[in-house]
């Protein structure tokens, strides 16, 4: 087996706790870990509300923050030890397409801006004609044409044509992997397959993986290969996501799928769902299973420690002692 | 612009005989441009009854929330009710002067904002907030009273009498958008607005949310109208579903006929484009160009997206018709019994519902 494309191991990220003061100690991510092989691209979903942890780890593996401990290594290299090239190139093949496809425009520059600082920063292109063959070839990957679109400023395009833009620009730096934070959530509903859609063009035909961060479940359901489901920075169930999602078992994610509204009015919530006020405010107790306030199947060993990842089958894994067997070690290797 | 107290009757036979709290008459929000107007709202006319939550929907700049804000009388400039009538409980807002307004806001309509979280007053303890809405309609109440009704209030909604004493920081976002929720129905009026009332919080607090309101309207007997784009959410919480798409209505259904023969082009996209959980499909793709709103093309809204469009869409705009009790549409398909025909799967689907 060759060494995986990106691996994150026991990845843990402590915000606050020094500096003036001191200051509270927030874990926003604890023992994290994460493989994505070289071929064939995948989709990987990085699934939770929000606290759980899943921008933070989007943030680490672009590089905008640096784990408190455990590695992130691309291509068998630390990211965190990678000398100037390695670094540059790591930019390259590792793109990023945020939340807010409005943002992330400056409003004075014509939309195509975005397209020539990328290609002026690594000097993609010999001239002009070369550097504008790029772009068309890029937009026509998301299905745009760069006549239409390429001169305008961005408020003069929608949310799906600006996003459709951003993956266009990723894609043209012919990246390994898209880091993708809440790609369609501020996306019109009627407009958000057709971004999911590309998605899957890019790594069905152009071999490139994507991490997917999302809140929301049936998008990942949609176009998702590996899911791993956070709570409160740590994972609480992972694997195929067809597996989990149809087969779900911490409590939790349980908790998570039936709480989805259900586009059927003949189908509605079942029971009233009421979460104890102190689960609501964070302030539960930090031993033990983070989930154990609203639990609805606690038991005392709950509280004793962290559920490890126990297998289920497969590759599906939940953090919860009610899949502990006496033959089952912790999963995590 | 005169007032008019009279109390509206209902327009369409499915209303017949119901009391209208809210009747929205042709109004028409325009907002001012250097290049023209954008006709944000226009010419939209709805009723809402008694005791029922109406869902309205459509993609961000279709103007639901344009609407919304035109009945309670708080569209900003450059935007202006250019005409039209929105009668709340017999009163017609569209003619009030301030003072009249704010003798009505809270009183007879309120609204729980997009992101009401956001809404609440950083350095104003819950209970000051809440009393100062009850307090600015109904004059300074006794101590002991006020303190039992803002926690029967607090009550309502499911949040534990020590929120009374907190600082809005100290809540969670859903909690925060339960204690707007309370002071919606302070002062127990008949129309609440809620504008995405869910839309910023996570799905298992959302749902928590999305049974208070209705667990609250269910008890107080108020209206609402819920306005959103979840499709889901749409489905669980309201009886009606009002569809817009570029200032216009297209369609207005019972929720459950809108989702089983859903007439109009854009309300089948809607629903065809939710992502579903329990089965996977292929995705459905769509090319979504929405004309510009400053210069609306003749004819039909949806022309350019309508997979449907006929020579009739171009140049002859469709008037919103009711087909069956209660379910209204806008969309030349089904304007002849001869087209209803042509589209015999939905003929047939409404035959069967209507038995």
């Amino acid at each position: 087996m060759t060494a995986p494309l990106l691996e994150i191991r026991n990845a843990t990220k402590v915000y606050g706790g020094s500096g003036i003061g001191g200051g509270k100690k927030v874990v926003a991510l604890q023992d994290f870990n994460l493989s994505i092989a070289e071929s064939p691209a995948t989709i990987t979903t990085i699934a939770g509300e929000s606290g759980s942890g899943k921008t933070t780890l989007a943030s680490l593996v672009l590089g905008f923050l640096h784990l408190t401990s455990g590695d992130v290594i691309y291509r068998g290299v630390n990211i965190q030890s990678m000398n100037a090239e390695q670094r540059v190139h790591y930019r390259r093949e590792v793109q990023a397409v945020f939340q807010d496809p409005y943002e992330v425009y400056n409003p004075f520059y014509r939309v195509k801006h975005i397209f020539e600082l990328a290609i002026r920063k690594f000097k993609l292109a010999n001239d002009k004609a070369q550097a504008r063959q790029m772009m068309e070839d890029a937009l026509k990957v998301v299905g745009l044409r760069g006549g239409e679109v390429l001169e305008k400023y961005p408020h003069q395009l929608s949310g799906g044509q600006r996003q459709r833009m951003m993956i266009a620009r990723a894609y043209m730096l012919k990246p390994r992997i898209i880091v993708a934070d809440e790609p369609v959530s501020m996306i019109d509903a009627s407009l958000r397959a057709m971004i999911l859609d590309i998605m899957l063009h890019l790594r069905d035909d152009f071999g490139i993986s994507f991490l997917y961060i999302t809140h929301d479940l049936s998008t990942a359901y949609q176009i998702g290969n590996d899911i791993h489901i956070m709570y409160q920075g740590r994972v609480a169930e992972n694997g195929d996501t067809g597996h989990v999602i149809e087969n779900p078992k911490h409590p939790y994610v349980q908790l998570l799928l039936n709480s989805i509204p259900v586009p059927d009015p003949d189908v509605k919530w079942d029971t009233n769902l009421n979460l104890p006020s102190e689960e609501e405010m964070r302030n539960s107790p930090k031993s033990g299973c983070r989930f154990y306030p609203r639990c609805g199947s606690r038991m005392d060993r709950c509280l004793q420690g962290i559920p490890p990842l126990f297998p289920i089958e497969n590759q599906h894994q939940a953090s919860c002692f009610l899949y502990e067997t006496p033959e089952s070690s912790p999963a995590s290797k | 612009m005169s007032t008019s107290t009279s109390t509206p009757q209902a327009k369409t036979a499915y209303g017949a005989g119901r009391e209208v709290v809210l009747d929205v008459d042709e109004l028409r929000v325009h907002y001012r441009t250097p290049t023209g107007d954008v006709k944000a709202v226009n010419g939209v006319s709805f009723q809402v009854f008694a005791g029922e939550t109406v869902g309205l929907v459509g993609e961000s700049g279709c103007g639901k929330t344009t609407t919304a804000m035109a009945v309670l009388r708080m569209v900003q400039p450059p935007g202006r009710i250019v005409s039209g009538h929105a009668t709340v409980a017999g009163t017609d807002v569209v003619g009030l002067n301030e003072k009249e307004l704010r003798e009505m806001r809270w009183v007879k309509l309120a609204l729980i904002p997009q992101g009401a979280m956001n809404s609440l007053n950083p350095v104003m303890r819950i209970r000051t907030q809440i009393a100062d809405a009850i307090e600015t309609h109904l004059g300074k109440q006794p101590k002991e009273k006020l303190k039992a009704r803002i926690l029967e209030l607090l009550n309502q909604v499911g949040l534990p009498a020590r929120v009374y004493d907190m600082y809005p920081h100290e809540l969670s976002g859903g909690m925060k958008q339960r204690v707007c929720v309370a002071m919606a129905i302070a002062l127990n009026p008949p129309l609440i607005i809620a504008d995405e009332p869910t839309s910023a919080l996570d799905v298992v607090v959302q749902r928590v949310v999305a049974q208070t309101l209705m667990d609250v309207k269910k008890r107080l007997g108020v209206s609402m109208i819920l306005i959103g784009h979840d499709m889901g959410l749409q489905a669980q919480m309201v009886d009606r579903i009002i569809v817009m798409y570029a200032g216009n209505i297209v369609e207005i259904a019972p929720i459950t006929r809108a989702f089983k023969i859903p007439l109009h082009p854009y309300t089948q996209l809607l629903i065809a484009s939710i992502p579903s959980i329990k089965e996977r499909k292929p995705l459905k793709v769509t090319e979504g160009i929405t004309h510009d709103l400053r210069n609306p093309p003749p004819g039909c809204v949806f022309q350019y997206r309508c997979p449907f469009v006929q020579e009739i869409c171009r140049t002859k705009k469709p008037t919103l018709r009711e087909y069956t009790s209660g379910h209204q549409a806008a969309c030349h398909l089904y304007e002849s019994p001869d087209d209803m025909g042509s589209h015999a799967q939905a003929a047939a689907a409404m035959k069967e519902l209507d038995r």
